[in-house]
């Protein structure tokens, strides 16, 4: 072991240990087994490699700390919260620094309340046109020249991540992270494809390369989560890693019993409205046309009702479930939803899709155990093409032929999914003319609703159709449940 | 191999000698796999680095065919220095892994000596001259550097665990006869584990820990590409997705990096154009080696027969 390369002085080395030492607080906190043992290897580790490469230090500090798998990915949860808090502080102390020096410049009166000088600095303030498009024509040369030097341009990202928000974002945040990041993309307007109807000086005319800016954008993200912490002043860490550690594909059955006693809530909610439904067809079921005819037969006077021959009943919910990668984690809990609807009602039919639809309800019938049930389900085929990736359009226009004759109003459908359609076309129409066919139709989103209509999400395309919710655990569900029975909610058609 | 007595106890530190042409970073960590034909990820370039820098062990844990045992090849051929293997199977024990003693040797020694003083014979015959050295010892005993793999620990108990602990504590061994073998130089040891079992805290704690995964499409692409540089580059993209896919299916045995390459060469062989169905068909048993799992992806692929669930007249009862 050679130690005479000593490393020069960080800036952050005075506070490693302090920061180390809450880090792995945090770490046990979530239940990672951390000795004094550890630590010190930490530090060791620390000490032979370079710290401009925050993936380097990343591994350095799994390496030595975490020690099974489900640590090490525990770890990486742990880290980056940590990370975009140590990062909003600094950045937070270094804005306040700023504005203090600046005030101190300018008016010349020290004025503690740093918050009205950022505001000053970037909030209140519109870009100038000319500033706005100066801002542009730096991104577009960035973000097209990314992916030469990878390191560098990572690094540069975040920099300009950092300076759009503050220039676009701060001060003048919404407080919803989403509605943030949508004001700024549609300041920018900046997109992948060329377009050559702008004129010729604008920066816009090029298109930037899709990853590059999909990249950006999560930086962008990042960035305001920090502005949003900074001005918050907290995050919630606990509730934070809980949530998240649901996505870990280790614990997919927990929910079981949760999900299925929420399930036949459900079945109770449903129930009340369908009797409704069905009172409203009995009237409706005399067929006046036959009705008429009969009574001419009999001098005029309707005596005998004719009612139009029962059609044999139908599936009353719908349920079309997304099994693609895109929502893995998620699709253990939509499949122990569809299983729980199995048991709780008799009219039911369902659907697997990735790129097609295939018809699952025979498989939901026959098998009863939950695990033997997933096992049937991966192995089942027709389920999707080789590629993976959701097509929704396609899924639509598909279903449309499958069900469309058979729904009616007294129908619900319910779709889980994420609604991320990999750029194809979102086949909104389609969607629309089964909605208009079902009763009332339901869209249960596995994602946070923040995340909805970010990157490749078509989710707006939807929601006119459909009554949206975010679900994906069994306490959402709960909440659906609850939002379901509320007697408004069978207006939903 | 030397052995010193418990009066030289004192000085059992191991040393470390600077080794010129060791590696001094992760990136010539990379680089020098890479010449030694194994591409790193990142992650495993850079705890290489701090194993060599720091000369504490690595365990390297992950499912069968991702390059654990690969790794530990390359790293020889990297540091130009000696593999010792040790495969780990049920009922290793420390015969098998340490040492044991020469009998029919040391038998035919004490025939020899007619009218023999016991004491002169035993004297001679605990001698390094009728010791059998086993990999631990010897990657122990060695008087330049080697690197140590330490395969499928797993598959032993704890009771081996424990004494092979106690080796990455002291990296000593000692011989109740001949007193205790220190270690000259630290050998770079890897242990490997399919996670059959989960390993003691202890061990653990000695050790880096490197989780290897199946790699990311581009990695496994540029992972084929080097082993099979012949194959069509859209050929291999093509490979690379749908062995992907297929890890993603509820089959036994997922194909690893070993059964990708495999493919690549099988491919190869037959001179395909392209992964079409007949291809497909033909060579997926190369990938999926389980009748079930045949059957499961084959399936999946839309290889065979009819796919249930499309019969749309279907009427509720
Ligand atoms: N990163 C890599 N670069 C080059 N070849 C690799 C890499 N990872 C795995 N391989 C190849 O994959 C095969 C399986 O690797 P192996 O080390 O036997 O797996 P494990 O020990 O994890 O079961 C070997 O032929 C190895 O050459
Ligand atoms: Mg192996």
């Amino acid at each position: 072991m050679t130690m005479d390369a000593k490393r020069p002085e960080s800036p952050a080395a005075a506070s490693l240990p302090t920061e180390l030492l809450a880090l792995a607080r945090e770490l046990r906190a979530e239940g990672v087994a951390l000795g004094t043992a550890e630590l010190l290897d930490a530090f060791a580790a620390l000490q032979q490699i370079s710290w401009e490469q925050e993936a380097d230090f990343r591994s350095a500090l799994g390496a030595t700390l975490a020690k099974s798998q489900e640590d090490r990915h525990t770890f990486d949860l742990v880290y980056e919260r940590f990370m975009l808090r140590r990062t909003a502080l600094a950045a937070s102390r270094d804005r306040a620094a700023d504005a203090r020096a600046d005030a101190e410049e300018g008016s010349g009166a020290p004025d503690g309340r740093s918050r009205t000088v950022l505001e000053q600095l970037f909030g209140s303030e519109e870009l100038s046109e000319g500033e706005l498009q100066a801002l542009r024509a730096a991104l577009v040369q960035i973000l097209s020249s990314a992916g030469q030097g990878p390191h560098a341009t990572e690094s540069q990202l975040r920099d300009l991540a950092r300076y759009t928000v503050l220039a676009l974002g701060a001060g003048a945040g919404s407080g919803v992270l989403g509605v943030d990041l949508q004001r700024i993309r549609r300041t920018l307007d900046l997109r992948s494809e060329d377009r050559p109807s702008l004129p010729t000086d604008d920066p816009r005319r090029h298109g930037v390369p899709r990853a590059a800016l999909r990249r950006f954008e999560a930086l962008l993200r990042r960035e305001l989560e920090a502005a949003q912490i900074e001005r918050t002043g907290a995050l919630p860490p606990a509730r934070a890693l809980r949530e998240l550690s649901r996505a870990l594909p280790s614990s997919p059955l927990r929910d079981l019993a949760s999900v299925q006693r929420t399930i036949a809530q459900l079945r109770r909610a449903l129930a009340t409205h369908s009797h409704e439904a069905r009172g409203a067809r009995t009237r409706a079921h005399v067929d006046i046309r036959r009705t008429m005819r009969a009574s001419l037969q009999s001098g005029g006077v309707p005596i005998v009702l004719k009612e139009r021959p029962q059609r044999p009943r139908r599936p009353e919910i719908y349920v079309v479930c997304d099994v693609s990668t895109s929502v893995t984690s998620a699709s253990v809990f939509f499949l122990s939803v569809l299983h729980a609807l199995h048991d709780a009602f008799r009219r039911i039919r369902s659907f697997l899709f990735i790129e097609r639809v295939s018809e699952v309800t025979d498989i939901f019938e026959a098998e009863r155990d939950f695990r033997a049930l997933s096992e049937r389900l991966t192995k089942h085929a027709g389920v999707a093409d080789i590629s993976g990736y959701t097509d929704y359009g396609r899924v639509w226009s598909q279903l449309r032929t499958m069900i469309e004759d058979d729904l009616d109003r007294r129908c619900t459908l319910i779709i889980l999914g994420d609604a991320r359609s990999n750029g194809r076309d979102p086949g909104s129409a389609d969607f629309a003319r089964l909605a208009a066919h079902a009763g009332r139709t339901f869209w249960l989103n596995p994602e946070p609703r923040l995340y909805w209509n970010y990157g490749d999400s078509v989710m707006a395309s939807y929601e006119p159709y459909c009554i949206p919710f975010e679900c994906w655990t069994a306490a959402q569900l709960e909440q659906v449940v609850r939002a379901l029975a509320r007697p408004d909610s069978a207006l939903a058609s | 191999m030397s052995t010193s007595g418990e009066r030289h106890a004192a000085d059992h530190a191991p040393s470390h000698p600077a080794e010129s042409a060791s590696p001094t970073s992760a990136v010539e960590v990379r680089e020098g796999l890479r010449a030694a034909g194994y591409l790193p990820a990142a992650e495993t370039a850079l705890v290489c680095h701090l194993a060599l820098a720091l000369g504490k062990p690595i365990l390297v844990e992950g499912p069968a065919g991702v390059g654990k045992t690969e790794l530990a090849n390359a790293l020889a051929r990297m540091t130009a220095r000696e593999l010792i293997r040790l495969q780990c199977y049920e009922g290793l024990d420390e015969a098998k892994a340490l040492y044991e003693w020469n009998y029919r040797k040391q038998l035919l020694r004490i025939q020899a000596e007619r009218e023999p003083g016991w004491r002169e014979v035993e004297g001679d015959i605990f001698t390094e001259e009728y010791l059998l050295a086993r990999p631990l010892l010897r990657a122990i005993a060695s008087e330049q550097p080697v690197v140590l793999l330490i395969d499928e620990i797993d598959k032993t108990d704890q009771e081996f665990e424990a004494m092979l602990l106690e080796l990455l504590s002291d990296f000593q061994i000692s011989i109740p006869e001949l007193g205790r073998v220190a270690a000259r130089t630290t050998p770079l040891v890897l242990l490997t584990s399919n996670n059959s079992r989960e390993l003691t805290e202890a061990l653990k704690r000695r050790c880096l820990y490197l989780w290897l995964d199946y790699p990311s499409p581009e990695h496994e692409l540029a992972i084929i590409r080097m082993h099979t540089p012949d194959l069509d580059e859209q050929i291999a993209r093509r490979l690379v997705e749908i062995v992907a896919l297929v890890r993603t299916l509820d089959v036994k045995k997922p194909p690893s990096i070993a059964e990708s390459i495999d493919w690549a060469r099988t491919l190869l062989l037959l001179g395909a154009s392209a992964i079409d169905r007949d291809v497909l068909t033909s060579t997926l048993s190369v990938i999926v080696k389980h009748r079930a799992d045949l059957a499961v992806v084959g399936e999946r692929l839309g290889l065979s027969g009819a796919r249930p669930g499309d019969d749309d007249g279907r009427q509720a009862a």
